[in-house]
């Protein structure tokens, strides 16, 4: 579904990303540990498309296609969704009417007429209830206000409605108390399927014992410097990423 | 010759028309001599700082249109609110157009100012209210002298209008340039209700200077909500004189939706001349190209115990130009007075301009005043958020602007309304989507 071939990225001259390689298939979930600036927000900016970095090597295949000519709205509109870490607010705007535009944008992208209200709102009510969200939550403006809890909820309530392809969760576990991390996993998994991918990003191993990877992938200074199964993320936990630092070293 | 000259040789041809023994040959009379001292107000009067009159006063204006003047409704139904029942009263190049309107004289009366200003059964209202609202300043008098036509309202004690009132301005473009000076009287007496719809409309691209006078007045316990509509060609012209006079308890909303236009000048004073009064002042302009609106707004507070709010929202992009000056004086007298002033803009390309100045005067000692003026560009970091969501950028930005004057339409009380204006921002804001927020 994704493969990410050598990539290198930065902003204003600076290298962030120096070689990344990483496949992810349908089906699967794969974590991206590493210490704080390692590069784990960049790696996901870049797949989503924020234009301030410039990829100046490699390429992203999403389905095959390179995706790095195009918009981060179009790779929206291909399935790509990334849960932000620090989700930004937008006074006057509610999460209903918000997710409402997404959706109709995105089909509207794909040649298909708007959603029917009353789908709509079925919708809306399944997906809500999956992540326990109030009905008067959904009226308020986007994010504004909102715990940290709520504004997470809130990034896995719209990948619930838009039923991505592939979706990215950056340090969706920061700021989370541990019924809102069972909240948050518990969803997610529940939108696991055998035709969708996930990417979760984390610099703790807390979130993994919630939605269980497939693949743990180690992030230092722009490079993946190890890959293994879940157990990995034990180790490091135990040991510290200096560890993995030392072994690269040595 | 220059305008001025122009309008007052032409002032003595139109008053020899006229009957000599009427009291308002006297007020004209009066009014041409301000306006004769006075002139078009210049850049060096303080309240003018930001908006030039120049590109205005040099063409030579037809003051009256000499073309037939018909018009078909189903060209112009789309001007009107059609999806709810109102009255109607339209004037085509100035001139009353009988067939577009819709009058009443059941119970209130909704008709023309001519036929107030010249009919015995009105003189009672006329001699009371007529130009005692609005002050003695230039472009009012220069109006008072030459107002022939207008709107004419009159709601007795306890009576509501029961429904909506629009009140268009066509103009046809028959005359290269056309000057206009409609005059509307608003009585509202004790516990009395009204709501008011106006807009100025020209259908071609000919150039249009209008200088148009309002005057409210608000009893006791009576409600005013006026809208206007501002969305007109490329060269038109606006100068909106609107003086309002609020007796005790009384609330008067105006809210000004600025959108189209060539330039554009708003001079809309309250006066609160009772106790508990509620003034409200609201605006949303979002203009483009070299547009310019100018906001120029007094809430006189004279009487203790009172309130006004104020909140204007202005989106510039390209060259467009903006001015927001609002005054608010507190008399020594008026006590307990809460007194709310916002102005927030946004500014979306780097060549546009915005001039904001509140202006306080305070006098009393015990009062609460605010007020806040900001700034300020559409959020990138808001803007790559919801791209990631699929919405692109131009709906994106759209629906962040909306969403950033959206609370102004708050307001506003009748639904089809508000969803018309919706609509024109939509369209202003060149997107095709729901922003049922």
């Amino acid at each position: 579904m994704l493969e990410i071939k050598n990539l290198n990225a930065g902003i204003e001259d600076k290298d962030i990303l120096k070689g990344i390689d990483l496949k992810v298939n349908a089906g699967e979930v794969h974590a991206i540990m590493g210490p704080n600036g390692s590069g784990k927000s960049t790696l996901s900016s870049v797949v989503a498309g924020k234009e301030e970095y410039e990829v100046t090597g490699g390429d992203i295949l999403f389905e095959n296609e390179s995706i790095l000519e195009l918009d981060a709205e179009e790779r929206a509109h291909k399935g790509v969704f990334l849960s932000f870490q620090y989700p930004v607010e937008i006074p006057g705007v509610s999460v209903t009417n918000f997710i409402k535009t997404a959706i109709n944008e995105t089909r509207k992208a794909k040649g298909l007429e708007d959603m029917p209200a009353s789908d709509m709102l079925k919708m809306i009510r399944e997906k809500s209830e999956l992540l326990e969200i109030d009905r008067k939550f959904l009226s308020r403006s986007l994010n504004e206000g909102f715990s940290g809890g709520e504004k997470k909820r809130n990034e896995i309530f719209q990948m619930a409605m838009l039923e991505p392809k592939l979706a990215i969760l950056d340090e969706t576990d920061s700021g989370l108390d541990i019924d809102a991390l069972r909240i948050v996993s518990n969803g997610v998994n529940k939108l696991r399927s055998k035709d969708n991918a996930v990417i979760v990003i984390t610099h703790y191993q807390r979130l993994l014992e919630y939605i269980v990877p497939d693949f743990v992938h180690v992030l230092v200074d722009g490079k993946i410097v190890k890959s293994g199964g879940k157990e990995l993320a034990l180790e490091l936990e135990e040991k510290g990423y200096d560890w993995v630092k030392a072994e690269l070293t040595a | 010759m220059s305008l001025k000259d122009k309008l007052l040789s032409s002032y003595l041809t139109f008053q020899e028309n006229t009957d000599l023994d009427n009291s308002i040959h006297d007020i004209k009379d009066e009014a041409i001599k301000v306006f004769e001292e006075h002139g078009f107000p210049t850049r060096k009067d303080e309240n003018w700082k930001y908006t030039s009159l120049n590109s205005l006063t040099k063409p030579d204006y037809s003051l009256v249109s000499h073309a037939d003047d018909a018009i078909e409704f189903k060209d112009v139904k789309k001007y009107f609110l059609n999806d709810i029942d109102t009255y109607k009263i339209v004037f085509i190049d100035g001139v009353y157009s009988s067939y577009l309107s819709e009058t009443t004289h059941d119970g209130v009366d909704v008709c023309l100012l001519s036929s107030a200003l010249t009919k015995p059964k009105f003189k009672q209202v006329i001699d009371v209210y007529f130009n005692k609202i609005a002050k003695k300043e230039s472009l009012t008098a220069l109006n008072t002298a030459f107002a022939k036509e207008g709107a004419y309202i009159y709601v007795p004690k306890s009576r509501a209008v029961n429904k909506p009132i629009q009140i268009v301005h066509f103009s046809t473009g028959n005359e290269a340039n056309l000057m206009l000076q409609p005059r509307n009287l608003i009585v509202a007496e004790e516990n009395a209700e009204v709501q008011v719809i106006e807009r100025h409309q020209s259908l071609n691209s000919n150039a249009v200077f209008t200088n148009s006078v309002t005057e409210i007045y608000a009893g006791k316990h009576a409600r005013v909500d006026y809208y206007k509509i501002q969305n007109d060609k490329e060269n038109a012209s606006l100068i909106d004189n609107t003086h309002i006079d609020q007796q005790e308890s009384s609330e008067v909303s105006v809210h000004t939706f600025s959108f189209g236009g060539k330039l554009t000048r708003n001079n809309l004073s309250f006066y609160q001349n009772g106790e508990h009064n509620n003034s409200i002042l609201k605006g949303i302009t979002i203009i483009e190209d070299k547009q310019h609106v100018d906001h120029n707004t007094l809430v006189h507070h004279k009487q203790p115990n009172c309130e006004s709010h104020q909140d204007y929202k202005g989106i510039f992009d390209d060259k467009s130009t903006g001015v927001f000056n609002g005054k608010v004086v507190v008399d020594a007298i008026a006590q307990k007075i809460n007194a709310y002033q916002s102005n927030n803009n946004i500014l979306i390309s780097d060549k546009a301009s915005i001039n904001s100045k509140p202006q306080l005067e305070i006098f009393a000692d015990d009062v609460r005043c605010s007020h806040g003026c900001t700034i300020g560009q559409l959020d990138e970091d808001a803007l790559f958020y919801m791209r990631t969501r699929g919405i692109g950028v131009k709906e994106g930005r759209a629906l962040l602007m909306y969403a950033f004057a959206n609370n102004v339409l708050e307001s506003v009380k009748i639904p089809q309304l508000k969803a018309r204006i919706t609509n024109l921002i939509a369209d202003k804001l060149g997107v095709n989507i729901g922003f049922d927020l």
